[in-house]
């Protein structure tokens, strides 16, 4: 064969130097989006910091804010994978209303013995939940009817569903306190709590709230903990690469990264230290979070959605079943509204006939704030997280400062709109 | 002797991390055909886009000087209102809307935004006559074939009073005798005065209608020749760097014995069941063996293939696929790859990759087993695959990380190729796997499929350029109409032979 026949402009030395530099600045450029969007979310905590005069940050506030917006991240997460499949999905808000009241039935008024315990009751809420989003997945996989009809009409009949199963306009409750720790509870302290100033004990001889300082001493360990692991993994990750001589990110970065986001989990784990420990639900949101960047980052399953989405029909081509992948997406996405539902009702303490109203905008919404593409095949789990506590944190703020909803929902939308803008914007220019 | 109408001087474009254009020179004579050749990816388009304002000025550096004045054009509109008319590879038509809307869209006759739609229609016909395309005004673009949406294009182009018509690789996608009519269309406007600048990898078409001919090459304007001084080898010879002697590899085939064979394989037209378009199709392939299979457009060639993919195209199908010796179950994609079949797509942007994802997710994604264990993906398991692939088949790209969206047509089809070499099939069939790159990446391919015949796979070469199939190939089939018509070993094999297998099996289909 002629040594001729490649044209070689690849002289490795030559080009070496700059392709170094070239991963620099691809690193920084692939990561500036998600840089971007949790320095947003630190720069509005700030903000509301100053303007609701400290409340946003005091412990008591902040397990509110996480337990008031751990349903929209939980769905957000089913969201995220369903926009990326290049798909929309407009009934989870009915849908979790509907599994709502449907597990305050079980557990309240219908007499099942046994069956209405609350865990046997969750799990079956999530089967159904996993049913629902199969029979809407099934119209949309095998019949391509677009999602945004199927998904309308399901919007609809569960919103429907959900009133008549709760009897017309009333509420189902109280719901057991065993269910409700779902939401409202908190991890409990197996190590014991170290006071390290006694809180001040007033002339009745009760205990002034919030005086003193009392760590739950599991949520600090669990903190640190997490913390090591996180600036462990990080750092094995790293010299893995370079053993096997790629080039990893610059080291200044990765440890100004590392350093930024270690700081910021123990400065949370210590506020919440300092009240009930962490809340159960942000136990399970992190949990799911974790679990859903491995399947998106790490998986194949979730490189063929993403894959999908980029151009469904070479996907197909490369021996991808969309039509299953997509049925999957859908099925997620029904359980995870299934477990949206529950951490509501759990929350309310009952359901009631409104449960979810309008959620399906804040979950889509939460979703394209992280930077996903409404054509599909673009978008980060971490991008929609952060997404969904921008949302929350402006809630939570506005409200504190006593801005009128209907200003609240202005202010949302504009920051949705601006925040696509943005996103836009830096695509053409790069 | 012809004033210049335009001059374009010391332009550079640098893209982030690339430079796109270094010092581009080009001059055109006002009323000359002007050619612009050069591989893919050596800048063409982009030297095209700075003319007509779509990189706007500020941008790049240099200057263009057109009909003597100093130009800054801010966008597309800019160098459309000096006459400046470009007409992209990819049409810009509106499908679902007429003749007449598409060519006065964004221009029409109105008064009030009421439109006259009698003015629009016969302005219409009286430019349509120009073209000498002879449909109704009202016809809809989707009705028309490619050839013709062309025609329309120009139409439309005219309808702009142009001065300077640029057409980009207008022939891509045309049959040999629309390309001629449009050639012979752009003869026409030369004596009515119209300047051209064609952008064309067809080198016969160059020389037949072209003044002048510039020759780009990595961003850098080689020569520009006269048309005395046009040649063939000279073009080649410039637009590579180097001469091309042999235009494909040399292999010394080591055939076995038959892997691969489909047995009467018939299918029928996905939306109209009665229509069969593959006619009971025997073929064979031995170990070691490229076979070509020939025929003109709309012979069924890719229907064929793809039905044979998992099922990929058409309805009814019927017939048996045979892998050493035993009948094996094609019936979906996934199966079909797992029994060691690949099939690189004739149309790589649309079927072959995800464009917003970069090289090495696309190269693994045929193959995602092959860099997991358990659905989990080793991340640097995969990157050296990709790396190993980059390397392999030479795809020129700053890293594995570039989006393919980005990359050059041949560097492209060296992905796609690349994900179906990491699957590691056992027959491989290639469906046109050198439309619209370059001389210097058809030979990259060329050397990859002489490879894989050595490494003792099968492989199926779908291509209407005989030259290539006469070229690379050991056997070829020529398929007419749904029909293996003729088959023949290359060596005996000639460009007469097979045109006359097709005109003797359409007699006898007829």
């Amino acid at each position: 064969m002629s040594t001729e026949s490649t044209p070689a402009p690849q002289s490795g030395v030559a080009e070496s130097v700059p392709q170094v530099q070239r991963v620099a600045v691809s690193a920084l450029v692939t990561n500036l989006r998600e840089y971007g969007l949790v320095l947003a979310l630190i720069a509005i905590m700030i903000f509301f910091q100053f303007t609701t005069n400290g409340t946003l940050f005091k412990p008591v506030n902040l397990s509110n804010l996480v337990q008031q917006n751990s349903f929209i991240i939980v769905m957000a997460l089913g969201m995220l994978l369903v926009i990326v499949s290049g798909h929309i999905d407009l009934s989870v808000g009915s849908v979790a209303g509907f599994i709502g009241a449907l597990a305050a039935m079980m557990m309240v008024i219908w007499p099942l013995g046994f069956l209405s315990n609350p865990l046997v009751v969750s799990l079956v809420c999530l089967v159904i939940g996993a049913a629902i989003g199969a029979a809407q997945g099934y119209w949309v996989a095998y019949h391509r009817i677009p999602s945004f009809i199927v998904t309308l009409a399901g919007m609809l009949i569960f919103r429907g569903m959900c009133q008549a199963l709760l009897g017309g306009g009333s509420s189902v409750g109280p719901l057991p306190d065993g269910f409700k720790a779902l939401s409202s509870g908190f991890v409990p302290d197996l190590i014991g709590s170290w006071t390290i100033v006694p809180p001040v004990v007033n002339a009745a001889g009760k205990t002034i709230v919030g005086s003193g300082l009392t760590l739950h001493m599991t949520t600090v360990v669990v903190g640190i903990i997490g913390v090591l692991a996180y600036i462990y993994f990080g750092l094995k990750a790293r010299r893995t690469r370079e053993a096997h001589g790629y080039q990893a990110e610059p080291f200044t970065l990765f440890t100004v990264k590392t350093l930024v986001i270690s700081a910021l989990i123990l400065f949370l784990v210590y506020q919440f230290a300092t009240y009930r420990g962490l809340p159960i639900v942000l136990v399970v949101m992190g949990l799911l979070i974790a679990l859903f960047v491995f399947v998106t980052k790490r998986m194949t399953i979730g490189r063929r959605i993403y894959a999908m989405g980029g151009n469904a029909k070479a996907a197909q081509l490369s021996g991808i079943n969309i039509e299953r992948l997509t049925l999957f997406v859908f099925i997620n996405m029904g359980v995870l509204s299934a477990l949206g539902g529950l951490i509501i009702a759990a929350r309310l303490g009952q359901a009631v006939p409104a449960a979810g109203l309008g959620s399906e905008l804040d979950v889509i919404a939460a979703v394209f704030i992280g930077g996903a593409s409404a054509m599909g095949g673009v978008g980060q789990v971490i991008g929609a997280v952060v997404g969904g506590f921008i949302m929350g944190v402006m809630n939570n703020g506005m409200s504190i400062m006593g801005v009128n909803v209907d200003w609240q929902q202005v202010v949302k939308g504009l920051v949705l709109l601006g925040a696509v803008v943005f996103d836009v914007y830096n695509k053409n220019k790069g | 002797m012809a004033s210049t109408i335009l001059e374009m001087r010391d332009i550079t474009k640098t893209f982030p991390g690339v430079k796109a254009l270094s010092n581009v020179n080009l001059r055109v004579e006002e009323g000359e055909i002007h050619a612009i050749v050069g591989e893919n990816g050596a800048g063409k388009s982009t030297l095209m886009k700075v003319l007509s304002g779509v990189y706007p000025s500020g941008t790049y550096d240099g200057k263009i000087i057109y009909r003597g004045q100093d130009c800054h054009f801010k966008g597309i509109h800019d160098s459309e209102h000096q006459g400046i008319v470009i007409i992209h590879q990819e049409l810009a038509l509106v499908p679902m809307l007429s003749i007449a809307e598409n060519i006065f869209l964004g221009n029409e006759h109105a008064r009030y935004g009421v439109i006259d739609w009698n003015a629009n229609e016969a302005r219409t016909r009286a430019l349509l006559k120009k073209v000498g395309l002879n449909e109704d005004p009202k016809t809809l673009i989707t009705n028309i074939g490619v050839g013709k949406q062309q025609l329309v294009e120009i139409a439309k182009a005219l309808s702009k009073e142009v001065r300077l018509l640029i057409l980009d690789e207008p022939t891509a996608s045309l049959s040999e005798k629309d390309s001629q009519g449009l050639l012979d269309l752009l003869l026409e406007f030369k004596r009515q005065g119209i300047t051209s600048i064609l952008i064309s990898h067809k080198l016969n078409e160059v020389s037949r209608v072209a003044d002048h001919v510039t020759i780009i090459r990595d961003g850098r304007t080689i020569e520009t020749l006269a048309r005395q001084d046009v040649t063939e080898d000279r073009i080649i010879t410039s637009m590579v760097g180097r001469s091309l002697d042999d235009r494909y590899p040399p292999r010394e085939p080591k055939i076995g014995e038959i892997v691969f064979e489909v047995r009467n394989w018939s299918v029928y037209h996905p939306l109209h069941a009665d229509r069969q378009v593959i006619k009971g199709i025997d073929l064979n392939v031995r170990k070691g063996e490229v076979v070509g299979i020939a025929g003109l457009m709309g012979a069924g060639r890719t229907e064929f293939a793809m039905s044979l993919f998992g099922r990929s195209y058409g309805r009814g199908i019927t017939g048996e696929v045979v892998f050493r010796g035993r009948p094996i179950d094609v019936s979906t994609v996934g199966k079909a790859i797992e029994h060691g079949i690949a099939y690189v797509t004739e149309d790589r942007k649309t079927y072959g990759l995800n464009l917003i994802d970069h090289i090495k997710h696309n190269i693994t994604l045929a193959n995602l087993r092959g860099v997991s264990t358990h659905g989990v993906i080793d991340d640097l398991r995969e990157l050296a695959t990709a790396n190993d692939y980059r390397g392999k088949t030479n795809i020129r790209a700053s890293s594995v990380y570039q989006m393919t969206g980005n990359l050059s047509g041949g560097n492209q089809q060296k992905v796609v190729l690349s994900k179906w070499l990491f699957a590691n099939p056992q027959v491989l069939i290639l469906d046109e796997p050198t439309r619209g790159i370059d001389v210097g990446a058809k030979y990259e391919i060329y050397t990859i499929i002489a490879r894989l015949a050595a490494e003792g796979r099968a492989v199926i070469v779908i291509s209407s350029e005989m030259p290539e199939l006469l070229g690379i190939t050991d056997r070829i089939y020529v398929m007419n109409e749904g029909r293996i018509v003729g088959e023949m070993a290359a060596a005996d094999a000639s460009q007469e032979k097979i045109m006359r297998a097709i005109v003797r099996g359409e007699g006898k289909a007829a």
